[in-house]
């Protein structure tokens, strides 16, 4: 068990460390979340709705979210970054969450600064959404990594995540609205709760048998 | 058996009270509606045997299966929808939980048939495929799930419950067109199968002769 946690440890800081080095996604995450909420501004006649606002929220956080997601499993594929780490001796699913734990983190930066900005430009926020934002991250990281890995073996790669990864994102979707607009989150976040251990479990499960053959 | 349950839909089956004649599309819509779970479902457990038995041939029925639910999805959202037109007089309604869902699922294993396509064929592919449909089994539920949520702030005021309070007649009937539409799923499935697979054995002996 410690072995794999330092498995899962060691290939996480590898990717940290590329991202730190070469500064490819996290820029371009928090630069297009926060011009998507500029966009939203305009996009929004002035007398609707906070809840409105908030709505779009989520969309900018899931759309970031995809962002991070069509880089992921890029080195991978185009140096055959890949073949090394099936050689190398650890579980499979040890990269699998790997890769959730970087992309994560990736995300929880660019929100860092979007959340605050969301604040600034249209309201406040309160615990139940940031709660919501947490445990919509966890979902969206464990099902998009897999879905990454799955695209990036097909000819349209960047185009195939989005069509992949949406229709898996509307439950999210549903859960975080549902948490940030009505007056009981708690069933949302339950619901999110629920959505995250499902989905951990079936990608856990499953991605050894996406990059293996 | 499918000549059997229009006749007994047309000419058995009670005119409803309320609804009149355009009630009848019910014996057609939940039946299909249901034969496309059950294509979806059978779908995955090939693909379950996919990636776990290792069974050759199980990738195939995999794909035919999801097709065949996919064609049934789709005659649901038409047949839901003309429903609609003529009891509440829209085509669309997103208070309607089961057209909703039906809608997610077509966009889900539309994607599918992208992924599909998209990867050179050969173990990957079928093992991509594969986890791919073992995802949709498990959305099915968790989106249910959620456009129930959805419903409480989208639309406030629907959580009335219409139990299944059928007359016998009727209800003999339903089950006689799920029956028909269950065996012309199977029927379909069937004769797909063995199109797609004498496509196979060709394109070997194609190659064998080149």
């Amino acid at each position: 068990m410690t072995a794999y946690l330092a498995d899962v440890a060691t290939l996480a800081r590898k990717d940290l460390r590329l991202e730190l080095r070469a500064r490819n996604t996290v820029p371009a995450m928090l630069l297009f979340v926060v011009a998507a909420l500029v966009v939203f501004h305009f996009a929004l006649p002035a007398e609707s709705s906070e809840l409105a606002a908030k709505g779009l929220l989520w969309v900018a956080i899931v759309f970031t979210a995809l962002l991070g997601l069509t880089r992921a499993f890029v080195a991978e594929r185009e140096q055959r970054l890949i073949d090394g780490l099936l050689l190398a001796p650890c579980d499979r699913s040890a990269i699998w969450l790997a890769k959730a734990v970087a992309v994560l983190g990736f995300l929880v930066v660019a929100e860092v600064v979007a959340l605050p900005a969301f604040a600034l430009f249209f309201s406040g926020i309160d615990g139940a959404t940031i709660a919501g934002v947490a445990l919509a991250d966890l979902g969206i990281c464990a099902v998009g990594t897999v879905l990454a890995a799955m695209a990036v073996a097909g000819r349209a790669r960047e185009l195939l995540l989005p069509l992949l990864f949406l229709p898996l994102s509307i439950p999210v979707i549903v859960g975080g609205v549902g948490a940030s607009v009505t007056d009981h989150p708690a069933r949302y976040l339950g619901f999110l709760a629920l959505y995250d251990a499902v989905f951990a479990i079936i990608s856990w499960a499953s991605f050894e048998y996406v990059v293996t053959e | 058996m499918l000549c059997a349950a229009i006749a007994l839909i047309f000419f058995y089956a009670p005119v409803d009270a309320d609804q009149g004649l355009s009630q009848k599309i019910f014996y057609f819509h939940v039946p299909i509606a249901l034969t496309s779970y059950a294509c979806f479902g059978w779908g995955a457990w090939k693909a379950l045997l996919v990636l776990w038995k290792r069974k050759p041939g199980a990738d195939l029925e995999s794909y035919v299966a999801i097709h065949q639910g996919v064609i049934f999805g789709a005659l649901t959202l038409i047949t839901g929808s003309i429903w609609a037109k003529i009891s509440w007089g829209v085509w669309w309604t997103w208070s309607e939980r089961q057209l909703v869902l039906f809608l997610v699922l077509f966009l889900f294993y539309s994607a599918y048939f992208m992924l599909r396509f998209s990867v050179e064929p050969g173990p990957q592919r079928e093992n991509l495929s594969a986890v791919y449909a073992l995802f949709g089994v498990v959305l099915i539920p968790i989106s249910f799930l959620a456009i129930r949520l959805a419903e409480s702030f989208i639309h406030p005021t629907v959580f009335t419950s219409r139990g299944p309070q059928m007359a016998t007649s009727q209800f003999a009937t339903f089950c006689v067109a799920f029956a028909a539409m269950i065996l012309l799923a199977g029927t379909l499935y069937r004769v797909e199968l063995v199109g797609k697979r004498l496509d196979a054995h060709l394109r070997e002996l194609r190659e064998l002769l080149a």
